[in-house]
């Protein structure tokens, strides 16, 4: 079927691009790492995350790698226990945008005229609204935000940008030949969305749903790190929020404060990493090119 | 016979690959003498447009010059530093691109980027600047209105011919014209040949023009000269190589162009693809679609011989019965 | 002109979004809270502003819904948003008029200072295509903008101020001293202000090198930077008014639509580091359940943005000609 080898193709492609890469490399190795302190969280805490029985205030030492809270928990086992929510904040948030983002800018992109000018306007308003006063404002009212409260927040505020940027790009696809072709032969318009204008526009979706995932992390352990969300779950914004109120830097326990902050970081340049090696799929001409050879011809 | 304005001997410009290099153009050798126009025809990717870049000095990663020279007037324009050859620009050699919309700076206006080669290389005042302006402006029959009018102003043929009067500004000795007529219609396209040809009898300057379509310059070039993967097979006058192509694909080239009047006749293609540049044969690039093949064709590389009528051609058997 | 009309119409309408918006969070949101609020209010504040926090919030409903709307516009329109709960009994708008200069000040100029120094490292390093700027940055800063805002403020004050004691801890000016036009007070307030500003510095500027640089690299390959070789430009004349020129243009677009990250991380910084600004105003005023003050600040945000992203529309139109006739 035409459009199962038009994808093997672009996977294909992308895969011998990506081991090549080091950045999609390096990304990649530590998103498997993160998935798997995700699946298997008990394999990585050697101590109860949530159990204040350790002397607090305690610095590093072998059985406490990262030193321990002033309420007397592990820091490490507590960093790794938070891994579950981030990845799955991340990966929940990331699919649900890019989503909603495929199926608005494409579908403007495709049915153009009114329906591209609505949807627009849509997505350009939205874009346009600073999201994250708006999601502060909104957890504020709503006193405690559950998990899938998170999500509809983050989902309802994330969505634009990737709708736009998708819609630029099935814009440029839609006029090409192949797909006038296949309309002429009476293809249903289902049939040409899916089968030929989106195959070729996996790079990006992909990026796209990276991007959304990068957000996702960030926004959610900001609400935590401010006291937004719900404190009560193990996330590294909300051990970073202890730690703030705890005066956890100024009282020599920095590495209660920073610890967390260094695996959001991971994981986020873990997103980063791979978005942008997905971009350079999608255009080439990003691509990186060696020193010499491209001084030479500059004249 | 004066000595020729441009000489270039032994260009070869290779791209890079995922899987090598591959040889763009190979060993190209030819001349140009003073207000000669010469047609440089071939399919697309047969390297026409990458020589003539290669001639202009304006190769970009991952194409580069790798062996040859080319002499304009005496020097050796491949081997000055880039500050020298930024001296030589545009006073010596200007160019032509085939897309005036995507050669001309759509966030300037046509009078800004006229002033900017005045301003490069001469130490005209503004009065002077805008005054040769006009004056380009006029030989191609633009309004000096529109100077101060933007690319996207203006109708594909005026940008055409606005991108000439640009090349015109420092009355340079050699114009070269990458595909100049393909983004037009048949009409603009006689038209704006027709005003270059007027131009060139006032001014004298010489023309290299590349094109895939033949029969737009047969009727204006002095001598053309046939390109394939990368070789030149065929150059002589326009005329002989138009009415008599030797070489056989020059000849199946000319054999694709119906003739307006005349009898019908079953139009015949060349069979078979251009090809792989990245490994190439050690014979001759043409061996697998040409009628006239022989076993002496795949062993080595022909070679572009003359015969003393002015005509050369890269074929073995073509040379062999011709001597 | 008709471009920078359409733009201005279409800012207003996302204008009205936003206030609509703002009208229908507290109406929305189980157990109205406000109720609570607008009790202790009563009897101590001017009935005007009692009247407008009434249709902000939906309390006394004793008129229909469209018509509260209509007043909620109208009030917003005369910068009437009632009285702050925290800062009791002032009203909302000179709440914010003191917090809003340092805003200005501080996230204002870096957000600039960022953006002008991302676009102009951007171009050099696609100019300079395969050099250091190009291998070396990339990489760097993708993996910096992944940082989170307030965890490289957490880190810089830890390594600077608690650490090495170069730089104050918190606050934008020493609170012995008194606000004055004097020089030890502005300088002060800029050795406060050099870890904030550099903590939105660092995580913003990678955004704008790294889509500069791509712009850059596409239009490089362009015909027209060949023509302008081909014409024997100098470098610079090529790099900045044939290069750079149009590259910028998807650029200032970026920023418009990246302003609203660059607004939340600059809150976070603000919060971290106590910076008497608007978006730790903003913090405060949810910790202290003060909604008018919240909504407002929200309003203000929104308007602050689209007044920034119009800007930009006004620097398109006059760098791109195409902008102007369509």
């Amino acid at each position: 079927m035409k459009a199962l080898h038009q994808l093997k193709k672009a996977l294909s492609g992308s895969w011998k691009f990506l081991r090549r890469d080091k950045k999609a490399l390096v990304g990649s190795i530590i998103l498997f790492v993160l998935l798997l302190i995700t699946a298997f969280p008990t394999w990585f805490t050697p101590d109860d995350p949530a159990a204040e029985i350790y002397t607090p205030g305690a610095g590093l030492s072998w059985s406490h790698i990262l030193g321990t809270t002033s309420f007397g928990q592990d820091v490490f086992s507590q960093v790794m226990a938070g891994t579950r929510q981030s990845v799955m904040i991340a990966l929940v948030v990331g699919f649900f945008c890019t989503l909603l983002s495929v199926a608005v800018g494409v579908t403007a992109a495709y049915k153009g005229g009114i329906i591209d000018d609505v949807l627009s306007l849509l997505t350009d308003v939205i874009l346009v609204i600073p999201t994250f006063p708006l999601i502060i404002v909104l957890a504020a009212y709503a006193k405690s935000a559950g998990f899938w409260l998170m999500v509809f927040v983050l989902v309802a505020t994330g969505w634009s940008y990737g709708a736009r940027q998708l819609r630029v790009q099935a814009l440029s696809l839609r006029n090409r030949d192949y797909l006038l072709a296949a309309k002429a032969r009476g293809e249903s318009s289902w049939y040409v969305i899916v089968v030929e204008l989106l195959p070729p526009m996996t790079s990006l979706i992909v990026a796209n749903f990276l991007g959304a995932a990068l957000y996702a992390v960030l926004a959610e352990s900001a609400l935590q790190f401010v006291g937004l969300g719900n404190i009560n779950t193990e996330s590294w914004g909300t051990m970073l929020y202890w730690a703030q109120n705890n005066e956890a830097l100024a009282t020599g326990l920095p590495l209660w404060a920073l610890a967390p902050g260094v695996a959001i970081a991971v994981l986020g340049s873990a997103l980063a990493l791979l978005n942008y090696a997905f971009d350079e799929i999608a255009n080439p001409a990003l691509r990186p090119v060696s020193g010499r050879k491209a001084r030479k011809v500059r004249s | 016979m004066s000595s020729p304005i441009l000489k270039v001997e032994g260009l070869s410009v290779h791209y890079e690959t995922a899987h090598g290099p591959a040889q763009a153009v190979n060993n190209v050798s030819l001349e140009l003498h003073e207000g000669e126009f010469l047609a440089i025809v071939g399919e697309s990717g047969c390297g026409k447009s990458t020589l003539l870049f290669a001639i202009a000095q304006l190769l970009t990663y991952p194409a580069s010059m790798v062996a040859g020279s080319v002499i304009f007037n005496g020097v050796d324009l491949a081997k000055l530093s880039p500050e020298e050859l930024r001296q030589h620009r545009w006073r010596d050699l200007s160019v032509v691109m085939q897309s005036a919309m995507n050669a001309l700076n759509p966030t300037l206006s046509i009078g800004a980027q006229l002033a900017d080669v005045c301003k490069a290389h001469t130490d005209w005042d503004d009065e002077r600047i805008a005054q040769r302006s006009a004056e380009v402006l006029a030989m191609v029959s633009i309004d000096v209105a529109h100077l101060k009018s933007y690319p996207f102003q203006l109708s594909g043929g005026m940008r055409q011919r606005a991108m000439i009067a640009m090349a015109l500004l420092l009355e340079p000795k050699l114009i070269i014209m990458d595909e100049p007529t393909s983004a037009l219609d048949v009409v603009a396209q006689r038209s704006l040949m027709s005003q270059v040809q007027r131009l060139r009898k006032e001014l004298g300057f010489a023309v290299l023009f590349v094109t895939h379509d033949m029969s737009v310059v047969s009727h204006f070039s002095d001598r053309l000269a046939v390109m394939y993967a990368g070789e030149v097979v065929e150059i002589g006058s326009t005329r002989e190589v138009f009415d008599t192509p030797e070489h056989p694909y020059s000849h199946g080239l000319l054999e694709a162009f119906p003739s307006l009047l005349g009898a019908k006749k079953e139009l015949l293609g060349i069979p078979g693809n251009p090809p792989n540049l990245v490994n190439p044969t050690s014979g001759c690039l043409f061996a697998d679609r040409c009628n006239l093949v022989e076993d002496a064709c795949r062993s080595s590389r022909p070679e572009l011989l003359a015969s003393p009528t002015g005509r050369s051609v890269r074929c073995v058997v073509v040379n062999r019965t011709t001597s | 002109m008709k471009f920078l009309i359409r733009r201005l119409g279409f800012l207003l309408v996302a204008l009205w979004a936003a206030l609509t918006i703002n009208f229908f969070i507290p109406r929305l949101m189980p157990g109205n809270p406000a109720e609570a609020m607008m009790a202790k209010f009563h009897g101590h504040v001017n009935p005007s502003a009692i009247k407008a926090l009434e249709v902000a919030f939906g309390v006394n409903t004793h008129a229909s819904l469209l018509s509260e709307y209509f007043s909620y516009l109208n009030n917003t329109v005369h910068l009437n948003f009632g009285v702050s709960v925290s800062y009791f009994p002032l009203p909302v708008t000179s709440v914010i008029s003191k917090a809003l200069p340092w805003s200005l000040g501080l996230v204002g100029l870096t957000t600039i200072l960022g953006f002008i120094l991302g676009t102009g490292i951007g171009a050099l390093a696609a100019w300079r295509r395969g050099g250091v700027l190009d291998s070396v940055l990339p990489p760097t800063f993708i993996v910096v903008s992944a940082f989170p805002y307030f965890w490289v403020g957490l880190l810089s004050i830890w390594l600077f101020s608690l650490t090495l004691n170069w730089f104050p801890l918190l606050g934008a000016y020493n609170e012995t001293s008194t606000p004055a036009w004097n020089w030890p007070f502005i300088a002060d307030v800029l050795w406060h202000a050099v870890l904030p500003a550099s903590t939105i510095l660092i995580t913003s500027i990678g955004g704008w090198i790294l889509t500069m640089r791509n712009n850059m690299i596409t239009v490089v390959a362009e015909d027209y930077v060949k023509m302008a070789r081909a014409k024997g430009l100098s470098p610079k004349r090529i790099l900045w008014q044939y290069a750079g020129r149009n590259a910028l243009l998807p650029n200032l677009t970026g920023f418009a639509m990246s302003l609203g990250f660059v607004i939340s991380g600059a809150i976070l910084v603000e919060y971290v580091y106590n910076y008497p600004g608007v978006g730790f105003m903003l913090l405060q005023a949810v910790e202290n359940e003060d909604y008018p003050l919240m909504q407002a600040l929200f309003l203000l945000i929104t308007v602050a943005v689209l007044v920034a992203i119009f800007i930009s529309d006004i620097a398109t139109a006059t760098l791109d000609p195409r902008t102007r006739s369509r």
